[in-house]
Parts: structure tokens; sequence; C-alpha cells
């Protein structure tokens, strides 16, 4: 332990530990800007860049930043001086400088790190104006818009893409004031193995990166009169969209959200829960058939778009082991152009399908060639959570006081299995209640697989059903992904199933969900949603969901059928690692 | 191979009689960089062809060796009289004076010779009462850098031997602590203490890194060094290697170094052909390597983070300290960074003991200290004195004064992170503590003189200008904060400041001080600061009046005829943008609006007859 003084009151914490920290514990705050932790992967980003956190340290002949300085026995440290609040309010005052201080248009309007320090610093003024940093816009893919006219330099993006989720394409590029972060060479983000995961969105204090808005195109599309608009909604909206409207983490929505949508003007409300628990039905075929036969294992889960980019680039060596079933977002989208625009009599091409997603990647998903099984695009627009915040509060929708409302049928039937989707583990999960009844030909009572729960980046557990041992893994967070199959490719590690998600704690932590800044609390709250939600339903294995069953009866046949193989699974693309 | 320490002073031996038997005069030439660049090539070339025509083969040996210091003078040589034991070195030489030169050159009356005092060897710094003393140029302009015989010869190695035969790694660091050696890169770190840091790490790996990233305006002093006795950094490493139990060794070059790099990848490759570098050194357990990295040239690499960052791959941009290279370095390792100059002066102190080393320079500020001179002085060059040597020696001696019989106005040390220092405070004897009370730094030794004729605030720009092209960028007060600095700065010059500019320019300046990142940041404003205090005068001026003295800043001077003009025509020939007008023989006159302030007609006026106002 060492001791030292924080502003005249003593403090002992451990060695390492950092001035932030140490003052903390006092209940000190010093105000930090570029500083990150994410809690649940034990990274704290503390590169010193923005210079805001710094403090006087008796002794030393320069200011310290608190966040990357570890404090020494004995150490003297002021936060309130008025040397360090002039050095503090110069920082923000040059921050501003070069900013385009367009807040009231700005995607980030009062969520933005920037803005609330300005505010707190009473900053009225910018002193030392100048030129102003000019980059184009970068609105190169469906996902992520990059205006680096606003970026700070905080660096915390590159601690997603590089530390985070080893993606690896973002550094600092250009020197001095010309200095930015981006992809080498300033290439747009669609000439990258960019995988539109959004943590770098997530991460990012201010409005440099921003998710591509697609608001208006579902307001055109609902005021068209010649098209019927469908939208599903994916399994961690539910949990997450109350907080856009001041509601606590890990409240459950579904019934508001639902409500909402019909106000908004939607002629079906679907949920993409359906379409999870049709992804079980074909996965866990494919699973069973490859651990019977012992080959092609292990079977990779392939929901996530953002992974299965990944991969793509990454790993194009291994392209052969991910499950080559859809993901829940494509398969609704096929599923309704073709089964369901068949049955309500309209052509798939006046149909808009519309997604709602805690997630970036599914907007970049959507938009990739291949998926127009209908002849049209699958799945016309995708908008994230946030922006389905925004379109209610735009609509004049009183999220809070809404009555439930319920999905429609038949695409908003669904299982326990399906809402655990939004949770890392739970597609793993549902495969597993589902591989258990068809393998023992029992309806087993016992459907919780605890050991894939939980919100470590990689966790093993050895599962018996029927008497066979099955070896799974579950992954969330790219890193962690990368690790696992690392140990796959050089033979260290064997498996039956892994699941894979792309943001550390699976889809909860969406790039396309409210910010929760690094705060494990909040994704803790959501995935306890989550689970509740699972525990409620009464019926809690995909192919129990009656919808399901008749979609086979009428449609689809047997699971893993020629017209599912045709409509419900895909091929993968060996990309280029750069 | 030379596996002891005998096989080393045999070789010695060998190698210091290579001469032939009738050499009667050893032409010894100036290849640096700078010295090619003043065409010495040619000059070689023409010696060479003038020792064949006249069958002088056996009787003069020539030989090619790094930059002598001697830039005011280039191409120079230096001709040694075998026999006489004398030594002339000749400046300027052209390759139509070779054959006089080899004829007799002490009759060769027209060739500027340049006077010993200037330029003395190691050994006779302490003999002499010259101004210069050569402890780390002691082998640059006297040996072959291309033949490690001719480092051998003048006791090269010998400080590897004794380290390694004959003392224990601690008694290596001792000796280096003992003697006092700082930091020469600029910090002026005690180098014994940051092994020790080093060598009590326990770990896996462990490494040894030459900074070799010297990128100052105006300073040469590294490149000097590597490009003249290349094998003394080698073996200085090979030392520190043995002293903080590390194996690996590496060179951090920028690759705008092409020369240096050529010769010291031909002496890592003949270090490890003689057994000096590689497996058992000497016999004994120890076994060391170097290898070399570029830098792609940037300034901000010198920092030893950056530069590390930079080895690993990564962008070279710097990281908060602590942790210190030596705790958690290159690849998280434990890991020396010195800089070449430090290294320089290792193999001395081994070999001659750290109270040899004291009794060089001043108290707390042993040994010598090289720079690079330059800017308004006759005798540009490379120049080593001893630590407490006083400014007005180096400039109005070493220097030779002013040129121009101009008056002097300030020197910067420190390059971009140093300040300047007035004629009244010139005699102060140089350590790294004076010049920082003084407002400005040791730094890696550029020396930059100004006269009556540079602008402070001008001068201010001109490095605020550099240190914005080599920040990284990363930190706030850097990036934008000197960004800020500088439009200020050329506000002032372009007469558009008001009296709100100083106080707003002094404290953002302090607060960049206060809150940069790296020692690049911190120092950034130096210039900026040291001009405003120094000469406060021309802030005031250049805001109050629109008025630059000096004539420096175009947007505040104009140029006018007065009545000596003669109307010759020459002006109005000249003038670029064709704004002079008069008849033959009658007063010009300068259209104002038009003028391009280029100075051209000042210039080229024979009679005085343009003002500058």
């Amino acid at each position: 332990m060492v001791t030292l003084k924080i502003n005249n009151q003593a403090v002992a914490v451990p060695v390492g530990t950092t001035i932030l920290h140490a003052a903390s514990e006092l209940g000190i705050d010093v105000p930090t800007l570029c500083h990150l932790e994410v809690d649940c992967l034990k990274v704290e980003h503390q590169v010193g860049s923005c210079r805001i956190c710094v403090v006087e340290v008796e002794g030393r002949p320069n200011l310290a930043p608190a966040c990357c300085t570890p404090v020494t026995e004995g150490m003297v440290v002021r936060t309130n001086t008025l040397r360090a609040i002039n050095a503090r309010r110069t920082m923000l005052d040059l921050l501003l400088s070069d900013h385009p201080k367009d807040c009231l248009t700005c995607e980030q309007n009062g969520n933005c790190k920037l803005q609330s320090l300005a505010a707190d610093f009473g900053l009225h003024h910018v002193l030392y104006k100048g030129e102003m940093s000019e980059y184009p816009l970068d609105i190169s893919n469906e996902s992520i818009v990059r205006d680096l006219n606003k970026c700070i330099m905080c660096r915390r993006c590159e601690t997603a893409c590089n530390v985070v989720q080893t993606v690896g394409i973002l550094s600092g590029i250009g020197r001095g004031f010309n200095a930015v972060v981006g992809p080498t060479g300033g290439r747009p983000l669609t000439d990258t193995k960019c995988v539109f995961c959004g943590q770098c969105v997530a991460a990012c204090p201010v409005g440099a990166l921003t998710a591509l808005n697609r608001t208006y195109d579902v307001w055109k599309a609902l005021n068209d009169p010649t098209k019927t608009v469908v939208v599903q909604t994916a399994p961690a909206v539910r949990v997450a969209i109350g907080e856009c409207f001041g509601m606590e983490p890990g409240s459950i929505a579904t019934g508001k959200l639902v409500s909402g949508l019909r106000m908004l003007g939607f002629d079906r409300i679907f949920d993409t829960d359906f379409a999870a628990d049709l992804t079980i039905m074909e996965e866990t075929t494919e699973l069973i058939e490859r651990v019977k036969s012992g080959e092609n294992l292990p079977i990779l889960t392939s929901c996530c778009p953002g992974w299965v980019k990944f991969f793509e680039h990454q790993f194009p060596d291994l392209i052969n082991i991910p499950s080559s079933a859809k993901s829940p977002q494509q398969m609704f989208g096929t599923i309704a152009k073709t089964f369901y625009a068949e049955k309500i009599g309209v052509k798939p091409e006046d149909m808009v399908v519309v997604s709602v997603m805690p997630c970036l990647a599914k907007k970049y998903e959507a938009a990739r060639d291949e998926f127009n099984a209908s002849g049209a695009r699958d799945v016309d627009i995708v908008i994230s959570t946030r922006e389905l915040g925004d379109m209610f509060k735009e609509a004049g929708v009183n999220f809070n006081s809404l009555k439930d409302g319920d999905y429609d049928d038949p695409l908003g039937e669904s299982t326990g299995a399906a809402v655990i989707f939004g949770a890392s583990g739970g597609v793993l999960e549902a495969a597993l209640r589902t591989a258990a009844d068809w393998l023992t030909g029992e309806d087993l009572e016992s459907v919780d697989f605890e050991a894939v729960r939980g919100m470590e980046g990689i966790r093993e557990a050895t599962v018996t059903v029927a008497d066979m041992d099955i070896k799974v893994a579950v992954a969330s967070g790219l890193g962690s992904a990368r690790r696992l199959l690392e140990n796959i490719r050089s033979g260290k590690a064997t498996y039956h199933a892994i699941e894979i998600m792309a943001c550390p704690g699976g889809c909860l932590n969406g790039g396309g969900q409210p910010s929760i800044h690094g705060k494990d609390d909040i994704l803790e709250k959501r995935r306890d949603a989550i689970y509740r939600d699972d525990n409620a339903n009464s019926v809690r294995k995909s192919h129990e969901n009656p919808s399901i069953i008749k979609l086979y009866k009428e449609f689809l046949g047997e699971p893993g059928s020629h017209k599912a193989h045709e409509l419900l699974h895909t091929k993968y693309l060996a990309r280029k690692n750069v | 191979m030379i596996k002891t320490a005998e096989q080393l002073k045999s070789r010695r031996e060998t190698a210091s009689s290579q001469s032939g038997p009738n050499v009667k005069k050893r032409v010894v030439v100036s290849m640096g960089t700078c010295g090619i660049a003043a065409g010495t090539g040619d000059v070689l070339t023409a010696l060479r062809q003038a020792v064949d025509s006249k069958g002088l083969g056996e009787s003069v040996e020539i030989m090619e060796t790094g930059c002598m210091g001697l830039c005011h003078s280039e191409p120079s040589i230096e001709v040694i009289d075998v026999t006489a034991k004398t030594s002339t070195i000749y400046g300027k030489v052209t390759p139509q004076q070779v054959d006089a030169i080899l004829d007799d050159h002490t009759h060769a009356a027209t060739l500027s010779s340049i006077p010993r005092t200037w330029y003395y060897p190691e050994d006779e710094a302490n003999t002499h009462n010259a101004l210069q003393a050569r402890v780390v140029l002691r082998n640059s302009g006297n040996i072959d850098p291309e033949s490690i015989d001719s480092y051998i010869a003048v006791g090269g190695y010998t400080g590897l031997a004794k380290a390694l035969t004959e003392m224990t790694p601690a008694e290596v660091v001792q000796v280096v602590k003992e003697s006092g050696l700082r930091g020469r890169g600029g910090g002026g770190f005690p180098t014994g203490v940051k092994w020790e840091f080093a060598a009590k790490q326990k770990a896996e790996r462990k490494y040894v890194i030459c900074n070799a990233d010297e990128g100052d305006p105006g300073a040469f002093m590294d490149r000097a060094v590597l490009e003249g006795d290349p094998h003394a950094v080698l073996e200085a490493m090979t030392i520190t290697g043995y002293a903080i139990g590390s194996a690996t060794g590496v060179i951090y070059i920028r690759a705008e170094y092409p020369l240096a790099i050529k010769r010291l990848e031909r002496a890592i490759a003949q270090a490890r052909d003689n057994g000096l570098l590689g497996e058992r050194l000497f016999g004994t357990d120890f076994s060391f390597d170097i290898d070399i990295k570029y830098g792609a040239g940037a300034f901000v690499c010198g920092e030893e983070t950056a530069l590390i960052h930079s080895i690993e791959g990564k962008r070279g941009e710097p990281t908060f300290k602590p942790p210190y290279p030596a705790i958690d370095g290159l690849w998280h390792q434990p890991t020396i960074v010195n800089n070449v100059e430090t290294y320089a002066n290792v193999c001395a102190i081994l070999r001659k003991g750290a109270e040899w080393f004291t009794g060089i320079g001043v108290e707390g500020c042993p040994g010598t200290k090289v720079f690079a001179l330059a800017g308004k002085i006759n005798k540009v060059g490379l120049v080593e004195v001893p630590m407490g040597t006083t400014l007005k020696d180096i400039i109005f001696g070493v220097g030779d004064g002013i040129k121009d019989g101009k008056a002097f106005k300030a020197v910067q040390t420190g390059g971009p992170s140093g300040g300047c220092i007035k004629a009244d405070q010139l005699d102060t004897p140089i350590t790294y503590e004076s010049l920082k009370t003084l407002g400005s730094m040791m730094g890696s030794g550029g020396m930059i003189v100004m006269d009556e004729d540079d602008c402070m605030v001008d001068v201010a720009k001109f490095f605020l200008d550099f240190t914005l092209d080599e920040s990284c960028g990363k930190c706030t007060p850097c990036r934008i904060g000197n960004k800020r600095l500088h439009e200020m700065l050329e506000a002032i010059c372009n007469g558009k400041a008001d009296t709100g500019t100083l106080p707003k320019l002094r404290n953002l300046a302090a607060t960049i001080k206060d809150t940069a990142l790296c020692g690049l940041g911190q120092t950034s404003p130096n210039p900026v600061l040291s001009t405003m205090n120094q000469f406060p005068e021309e802030y005031q001026q250049h805001i109050h009046e629109h008025k630059c003295s000096a004539g420096v800043c175009r947007n505040l001077i104009s140029y006018t005829i007065n009545d000596k003009c003669v109307g010759c025509t020459l002006c109005a020939r000249q003038c670029p943008v064709s704004c002079i007008d008069g008849e033959r023989k009658e007063k010009h006159v300068i259209n104002q609006a038009a003028c391009i302030k280029c100075g051209v007609c000042y210039d080229t006026c024979k009679f005085h007859a343009i003002d500058r106002v």
C-alpha cells in the first residue's frame, strides 16, 4: 500500500494506483476527457493526451496527468489549485478552438463529453481562436460516419479497435496540428478490414464517430402509401431502449416498444426473436450433423455480422467452419419477403423491412450483395436502438406512459431461447436446449445451461447431452475471439461448438445501444433483464415455437431441407487482411 | 578473430605499423557528408591521379577520414610529414591545388591553412592551451572510419577488453557513475545511474539502444561521430550491454544519414568478423550483437519512448513516463537509451578511468561537449570544448567572431527546445544548469549564432515552425497550443497583433510548458519565452510601432529610394515585379503598392540609395 495526501486528505491505495483513482477513493473527482475504462475487459485507456486531468504534485516541476500518473509514497497532490484549474480551462479552450461548435445540429448533442465539460467549466468564450482543421466526411459505408473535424485525439476509438477488438485499423496519422485518427493512408473505412462493430462509435466522447443515421428513410417509407412497412426488433433492443427515456437500465420495455412502433405507423410489428428461433432450427441441425459425423468441427455461430466480416478478413483459412445459417436479421427479411409477402399478397418490392438493431454492423450486413433471396433487398433499412429513441422523440411519443402492446402474428411469436440471443452465450444456450431435446428425443425439463453465461471474454464448458460430452466455448469481443480462433488454428484447443459475438458482453453492448461509456453495471442490468425475460416466457425452446413449427410445415419443410438451405443459408467470402 | 586482450594488443601493434616503410607523407582527406557535399570527392580523385602520375605510390599514403569539423573550410585535407612529425591542414582545397600540395606543401602559399590551435586531438587536449578538447571527436578526422584496424591502432576496443576481462559488470557501472558522465542528448541525466537502474532489473531480456535520431535544425554532432568513428559507438554499446546484462543492441538512426548507415553497417560486419561482436566476446560468457533500425526522420522519435515505439513498429509517439525505459522499455524489457555522443565518451572513460574524465570540464559537469556551430559566425563547424568553457570563448575564440564584422545579437543553444542568450551573458561557463538558468538548455549541441540582422520574433517563429512540423500531435497543448502560439507570432510579424496578444502569448506558452506530455512539447515554447524575456523591446516595437528594426518581417518594412540614387536603372531591371520607375540618370521611385518587399533592390544597389525602414 502507498500512502499519499490529496487536497490535504490522507489516503492509502495499492501500489500502481493512479492519482485519478486514489482521488476518487476520497470522493474527489478530477475531470477527465480522453480517459476511459472498459470494466468488463479490464482495459483502461489512459493515453494521457487531452491533459484535462492535470494536477499539481509537490516537487514536480510541471503538472501531472492524474489518469496515468502512478502514486508514490508520501506524494502530495493538489487537484484544485488555480494553476491546475487554469491549465484545464486552457486545454478545453484549445480543444474548442479547433472544434466546429455546431452542438445544436450535432448527432451527439446532449451526449457529448466535451460539451458537458465546457458547461461544467463555465467556459463562455474561446480565447485562443485560430485556424481550424478541415477534413472531408467519411460516409463511405452503411454503418459509421467519421467527422474528423470533431475529433479531439482522445484515441479512445483506437483502444476500442486495436486493443479491445484487435481489428487494428485505427491509428494516429499525420503530424502536429494535422494529426488525426484514421486508417493508414487516410483511407475511407469501406476500403479497410473494419468490421463495423461500432465499438469505436460507442467509445467516442464527441461527435467524431457516429452511426449513419437512416431515420429519414424510415419516415419516408412510413409515409409512402404504396409500401407495406414491417419492422423487426432485435432481442437486445427491448432491454436498452428505455434508457433513452430515463428508465432504469435493465428495464424490460418490450410492450412499450411495440406500442411505440405502432404509433409511428408501421404496418406490422414483428420480432427478430422469431427469426432467432428459426436460426436455432437450422444451426442446431447443422451442429448435430457435424457432431455426429465428427467432421468440420467446431461449428461457429454466424449471427453476428461484425464477427463474420472479422473472420472473412483475418481467418480466411477457417472460412468453412462457421455455420452457413444466415443471421436472424437476414432470415427474418427473407421470410418476410417470401413466405409472408406471399401470404398477405404483397410483392416483395412493395414491402419495406426495417430492422431495429443494437448494432451498427447490421446496417452493413443488410447491404451485403448476396442478401436478396426474394429478388428485392431482404432488409431495406436498419436503424439502431438510439435512432429509434430519436424517432420516438421526434414523433412526440411519450414512451414512458405507453401501454404495453403485443407483436403481430406470425413473425412476432418467439420463445425464451430467442431473447437470450441478446446476451453473450445466449445463442449457444438456445442451440443446446434444442440439441438436448433432439438428441435424447425427450422434452427435457432443465433448460438452463448456466456454464455458458457470463461476461468474461472467453468461457469454456463441457455439456453432457444424451450421454455425449459436447465441448463448447463462448467468446465475446473480437480480441477474445481472436485468441480462441488462434488456439483452434494451432490445434491447441478443440471444441464442438463455439459462439462468438463481436461486442464485449454480446449484443446488449452493441455499438448502436445507448452509450454506457465503459460502465459494467449497466451491462449487468441489461443482461439480467434478458434472462428475466427468458424465465418469464412459458416456451423456452426454439423448436417449440408454434409459429416456427407452422412455418416449416407450410413452407420450408424440414430444418436443413433444400428450400431452407436456399433461403436461410449463405456463403462467406475470403477478404484481404488490410 | 580476436579472442583475448593479448590478441587485441598484438593486432594493435601490427595495425599501427601498417604504413609502408617508405611512406614519407600521409594525406588525410575529410570524407564526411559535409566534406563530400563541398567537393572533397573531386579533390580525392585528383590526389589519387596525381600520386599515380608522379609515381609517388610508395612515399605518399592517402587516407579517407570522417569529418574534421572544419565546415567553414571544406574541402579540407591534412598533410602529415611522417619523418618530421609535423602536420598542416589545408582548407577550401580545389583539385587544381593538389599538385602544389604534393610537391611541397609549405610552398603552397595560396592555400588557406588552418592553425593547429583550432583543432586538437584527444591526447593533446591537456598539454596545449587550446580552446578545444577532443574526447568525443578524438578519432573523427584522424582515422579511417571504414577500417577496423585504423580504430584498433588508436586503442580501439581496449576499453571493451578491459571491461570484459578485468572488471565485473557492477564495476563498469561504478566507473561510469564515478566519471559523472551525463546524457549528452540534452537531458543531462547521469548515465551511470541510468545503467544502474537497468542493471538491477531482473528480466528475460534487456536492450541497449543508441539514439542516433539527431534532428535539431543545424545540428550534426552525432552524424559526424557515426561517419568518423563508428566503432567507438559499437564498442561503447557492447560495454553497456555487459554492464546491464543485455545481449542485444539496436541503433536507431534516421534514414537520411546514408553515409553514417553505410559506415555503421560496415563497422558491424567488421566487428563480427573479428569476434568483437557476437558470441562469447574475449572468451567470456558475454555475447552481444547490434542491429540497425531506420527512422523515417521524425524529430519526436528522438524522445526515448517515441523511439522505442517506432522500433516496435508502432507510430512514433511518446508515452507518459514513468515507467522509464530502464525499467520498462523496448518490448516491455529494461532498456538503456543513450545518444551517440554519450556512447562516444564511454570507451575513453573505460580506457583512461573516471578520474581522467572528471579532470576535464567542471565539477558536476565533467567532460566535453560537442557543438555544431552555425549561423552568422566566421568559422562554422563542429567543435568540442571542455564543459565550463564560456560562450564567448566558443563564439569569438573557436568560432572567430561574427561574419562580415556585424554585431553579435544572440546565440540559440538547445535547438528548437532551447532559448537565446544575449551578449551580456556570454561570460557564463557552459553547464547543463547554467544554460537552464539563462532560460535555455544544453540540448544535443546545436548552437546558432545571430547578428543584428536577425529579428528575434522571426527567430522564435522559425523554431516554432519546426516544432509544429515535428510535433506528433498527441497531446492538446502541443498539437493545438503550439499552433495558436505560432498564429500569434505571425500576427505580430504581420503587424496584426494588439496589446492583448503579448499576455495571451506568455500565458499560453507557460501553460504548454506546464502541461505537455513529452520533452518536445514541454520545451517547445522556450524560444518564444526566452526571446520575449530577452528582447521585449522587439516585441513591443512590432506590436505598437509596426516596425521590425532588423528588417526581416516583410509586412512591417518598406523600401524607399534616397537622394544617393544616380539613376543607373539596375534596381528597376532586377525588380521581379517591375515596381521601380524612373528615367535614366534620374532618381527612381518604388511603387509601394506593388512592392513585394523581396529586398532585391536593396541588395543590388551599389550606391546605398535604397533605405529599408
